[in-house]
């Protein structure tokens, strides 16, 4: 009698097993990442060759003490007022030039956006959260502004064309084209944010 | 009569298991796709401060990790409860840091060695102080791009 059956099924049972086996390790091997945060540049070690003589008025600093209270071009100001402050002095366009600002052209603050420089200050016994939510506060500060000058220009915000051009899956026909227009939002308002050695007393 | 008995032996039909592999299997793609290989265990405490201004690191290959935090329970008894450093996969004083660095950096392929980011993952209850000792080294081994790793969220929760 010839074989009507063919060949015999393969046990399929302990595919599970296997299967399992391997999703267990990779749950115990692997992490899911949280990577994202604020990008810093630190300023050089050597110092610049010559002293660039920086007028007063424009750099404005923000001073935070151990007890992670606020010290802004010299009055006390609480966390939440951060942004609006740095916004007003980056755009405040005193001498005129700006032609996108909308300041106040006030005389005794910053000349322009390319001048104003934001000093950045803190203790030793600062907590380090309070620390991110100032540089979260003044990041975002010239995030509000470019995002503003991002949607006059282009219609779409600042911060999701610098997402789409720095992600490595975008087309490089896109990349190239957002590049410039990246770099002239930049260019409007520079992130000038200097950290000066950390006070002692 | 013969009728009614007959039911008895059949009992409940087996479940079948046949879809089983391909459950799993699915579960097993999900967590290949979604999460990154370990490369080291904490040491320390790492509850990371929220931000919302936040910028994805992207390339893994491109960026060395430096931990800072209190140590975790049972390496307190050791190490004590103040903020420390933690290198690869061990704890490490400040000095340690611009040769830490330099050593990565070393290990990356020639191309990428002036592109690397430091990712800074520090406990939200670290002290500023350990943090401006570490960015001095890093400036004075010339690793001036630094990322503080954050977790996305209202930067104000950080406060309380």
């Amino acid at each position: 009698m010839p074989r009507r059956k063919g060949a015999p099924e393969v046990n399929a049972g302990s595919m599970a097993d296997i299967a399992f086996l391997l999703l267990i390790f990779f749950l115990v091997t692997t992490t899911i990442e949280t990577d994202a945060g604020l990008d810093r540049m630190l300023p050089p070690i050597e110092p610049p060759e010559e002293d660039v003589i920086i007028k007063q008025k424009n750099i404005f600093t923000v001073n935070i003490n151990k007890n992670g209270q606020l010290l802004v071009e010299d009055n006390l100001m609480d966390l939440k007022n951060l942004r609006e402050a740095a916004v007003s002095f980056l755009e405040n366009n005193a001498d005129g030039t700006c032609t996108y600002c909308q300041g106040r052209k006030d005389p005794g603050s910053s000349d322009n956006p390319t001048k104003a420089i934001i000093s950045l200050k803190n203790d030793r016994e600062t907590k380090y959260s309070t620390y991110i939510t100032v540089q979260n506060e003044l990041v975002g500060a010239y995030n509000d502004l470019r995002n503003r000058e991002a949607q006059r220009l282009y219609q779409r915000d600042f911060t999701k064309m610098e997402a789409e051009y720095l992600n490595p899956e975008t087309p490089s026909s896109i990349r190239d084209d957002l590049k410039d227009k990246v770099k002239r939002v930049q260019n409007m308002f520079p992130q000038k944010l200097s950290e000066a050695e950390t006070s002692t007393n | 009569m013969a009728k009614f008995t007959k039911k008895k032996d059949g009992d409940l039909p087996a479940v079948s298991t046949a879809s089983l592999p391909d459950i799993v299997f699915m579960l097993l793609f999900f967590f290949m796709t979604v999460t990154t290989m370990k490369d080291s265990s904490l040491l320390v405490e790492n509850t990371l401060p929220n931000a919302s201004e936040i910028k994805k690191l992207e390339k893994k290959d491109r960026v060395i990790y430096i931990y800072v935090g209190k140590p975790t329970q049972e390496y307190q008894k050791v190490f004590g409860t103040e903020p420390r450093i933690q290198l690869n996969d061990k704890f490490a004083s400040v000095d340690e840091v611009g040769s830490y660095i330099l050593a990565e950096r070393a290990k990356k392929p020639q191309e990428l060695q002036n592109v690397l980011t430091t990712a800074l993952k520090v406990d939200k209850n670290a002290n500023m102080g350990l943090i401006t000792d570490i960015k001095q080294q890093l400036r004075e081994v010339n690793a001036l791009k630094v990322n503080y790793t954050t977790y996305e969220g209202n930067a104000f929760n950080n406060l309380q």
